[in-house]
């Protein structure tokens, strides 16, 4: 998958997790650009990236994910 | 709301739940207000967010408390200014095998493991006992789910040393004192877990990453389940079924295909798929469950299919029974006012998604599974916690007693000194009728499938059985066998030639299902009497050796019977004179007539 079409993708999975339509991220968006995303958060993030593309991080992978870009980046590699 | 419903898509709500909780709060200013407090031995914020949205789907708001991460002991047993401002109405203790001090070494001694289990123990108990006395509200404890490994594998669970009779030991202990307190409930996490899959459940990542002793894809489940207890206790439950019959009770449509033809009972794979959900329904009565019919049919086939020999549930079983053609939801409506219930305390049982759509749109608040495949209807039925029972009221006490007493009188299976005591402790009873109508079709079945104890190996199509049965010139015996553990349909046939003064058995068969039970004497018996009441002298036995009948090659011999002959084919032919002093072979199988069956 492009990483354009990931982004795209990842945006949706946002959107859904924090019920905001409006929210648009890029690569450089990180936790603290959105007010929900907290770590108690991010787990619910990860479990529906995970759904969505049909993948699974490993434990070793989360912690190095820094923003967005790092997440679709590990998507693309995953796929 | 459709996606809280059993069977939900877990990952779907977990992704979705800030929508789910927005759209379930616009009509949420009369639901019914409670506090619950949760006191967590892992993270337990999805757990509650849950939790919050299936409440909310049953007209429930909840208030929540939730203790610091991992406090669940702290606190409970000190003073908590915070908790006892908050007031609970229910305290949830969500702890996991994650809480367990210390687990038994291989060096420990039973005593030293015992005092374990006690010392472990005695902190729940501080902690029950105090919430009690301090708070006097409701607790729900979880039990704890097994082990995520096994070091001695299988031995683990029976050894004392093993971590899983370690586990199991202390869930034991809960359940001593779930059964000595009022207003302490079980939430039976180790069930949901095996139910879910253990493995994916207690899956380590999410304990690692983020300290969930449950899997986040999981934590719906156990959401689904605390928030059933949460409604049983707030008065929540239902009341009743409302069953569809055609592919609700039985398999087929008794207005077309006739009373003879719907399946239902042990003669084949879905009518005893059909059967066993008939026995699941009627189960629920122990509970004080009311039963009801809603279907579209002519009243006397509805009768005639509930009152069908082979079913469990019979018409006296129903409190109200709507067969006609009005709207289902019209039905429904009458259903709930003749035994003055509200209608969104019965659950709808049907298969058919139009019938199903009509009574949940036309009448808010009822639930109807969706039924679509009837080895499934348990599962969907039973997951979906309509009855969730925290409590029984007296006459469900005396209900559950009556039923226990009738338990206790059976026989428990223990070691039998001989042979015949087991058959004794079977309560066998069998009827043995000449062929009958109704078994037609599953008796030209029996012919065609049945090779080892199938003396003749003849097959029969049904028009041939059906002209047998029906001719001077024949005699006809179906055997069919109930014992204690439930009823094993048709499983031996015999049919015989009438030739002058000797009967010629051209069919003798008996399913491998009920082999040493003492069935073929049985049968001999019956046969034997028929026999005589036709002024027969003789009956003359043939053996034709096939590559799967061996077991039955001396099966006349063990009868009584002399053998008259050899064929060339290693077949052989004997005969059995009938005197005055026939003496009854059978001696454990209470042999009936007919037109019983039913318990």
């Amino acid at each position: 998958m492009e990483k354009d079409k990931v982004l795209l993708e990842l945006n949706k999975v946002f959107c859904q997790v924090f019920d905001d339509e409006d929210l648009r991220i890029t690569e450089e968006t990180t936790a603290a650009d959105i007010e929900d995303w907290d770590s108690l958060e991010h787990i619910n993030l990860i479990v529906a990236c995970e759904k969505k593309f049909s993948m699974k991080f490993d434990i070793s992978e989360i912690a190095k994910m820094k923003n967005v870009g790092d997440m679709a980046k590990m998507i693309m590699e995953k796929q | 709301m459709k996606e809280l419903e059993y069977p939900f898509d877990s990952e779907y709500i977990i992704a979705n739940k800030k929508r789910l909780r927005r759209e379930l709060l616009i009509d949420s200013e009369d639901f019914v207000q409670v506090r619950i407090a949760i006191l967590g031995g892992s993270t337990t914020s999805n757990i509650r967010q849950v939790l919050e949205l299936f409440l909310m789907n049953n007209h429930i708001k909840a208030d929540f408390y939730e203790s610091e991460y991992n406090q669940y002991f702290e606190e409970a047993m000190f003073p908590n200014e915070r908790l006892e401002i908050f007031k609970p109405d229910i305290i949830y203790i969500c702890t996991s095998n994650h809480n367990i001090q210390s687990y038994p070494a291989q060096g420990d001694t039973p005593a030293q493991i015992e005092k374990m289990v006690k010392t472990e123990i005695r902190r729940y108990t501080g902690i029950w006992d105090r919430l009690c006395d301090v708070y006097r509200c409701s607790v729900i404890q979880n039990n704890f789910e097994l082990p995520y490994y096994r070091l001695m594998g299988n031995r683990d669970s029976y050894d004392v040393h093993g971590s899983v009779n370690y586990v199991t030991r202390l869930n034991m202990e809960f359940y001593k004192y779930a059964q000595h307190h009022e207003k302490f409930y079980i939430c039976d996490l180790n069930y949901i877990s095996a139910d879910y899959g253990l493995k994916k459940w207690s899956d380590p990542f999410y304990w690692y990453m983020y300290k969930y002793a449950v899997a986040v894809p999981a934590i719906p489940y156990l959401s689904f389940n605390v928030a059933n207890i949460v409604k049983s206790l707030m008065g929540r439950n239902k009341k009743g079924f409302v069953c569809d019959l055609d592919h609700t009770l039985w398999g087929g449509i008794i207005g077309e295909d006739g009373a003879d033809n719907i399946r239902i009972g042990q003669e084949e794979a879905e009518g005893q798929a059909y059967l066993a959900f008939q026995k699941y329904i009627k189960a629920h009565k122990q509970l004080g469950v009311i039963l009801a019919v809603n279907s579209k049919n002519e009243k006397e086939n509805a009768i005639l299919g509930l009152n069908h020999p082979d079913g469990a549930l019979s018409e006296q079983d129903f409190i109200c029974i709507k067969a006609n053609w009005n709207p289902k939801d019209i039905n429904f409506k009458e259903i709930a006012d003749e035994i003055s219930l509200l209608p969104e305390s019965l659950v709808f049982l049907d298969d058919n998604p139009a019938e199903r759509h009509i009574v949940t749109n036309q009448i808010p608040g009822v639930k109807s599974p969706e039924l679509t495949d009837v080895s499934h209807y348990i599962e969907l039925v039973d997951r979906s916690g309509f009855f969730e029972t925290t409590a029984f009221s007296d006459e469900d006490k005396k209900r559950a007693e009556m039923y226990e007493e009738n338990r206790k009188r059976a026989v428990s299976i223990e070691a039998f000194s001989n042979y015949g005591d087991y058959l004794e402790s079977l309560q066998m009873r069998a009827v043995i009728r000449p062929f009958e109508e109704l078994y037609m079709p599953r008796i030209a079945q029996l012919t065609n499938k049945s090779n080892q104890f199938n003396l003749t190996t003849r097959r029969y199509t049904q028009p041939e059985i059906e002209e047998a049965a029906s001719s001077s010139e024949y005699i006809t015996l179906y055997g069919k066998l109930e014992d204690k553990f439930g009823d094993n349909g048709v499983v031996s046939l015999v049919i015989g030639n009438i030739r002058g003064l000797q009967c010629h058995i051209d069919l003798w068969l008996m399913s491998c299902r009920v082999l040493k039970r003492d069935m073929e004497f049985a049968m001999m018996d019956a046969l034997a009497a028929r026999c005589k009441t036709k002024g027969i002298t003789e009956i003359v036995g043939y053996y034709y050796p096939t590559a799967k009948n061996h077991m039955v090659e001396r099966f006349y011999e063990e009868m009584g019977f002399v053998k008259k002959d050899d064929l060339d084919d290693g077949g052989t032919v004997w005969n059995f004179l009938l005197t005055e002093q026939y003496e009854r072979k059978n001696k454990y199988i209470e042999v009936e007539d007919g037109n019983n069956g039913k318990r």
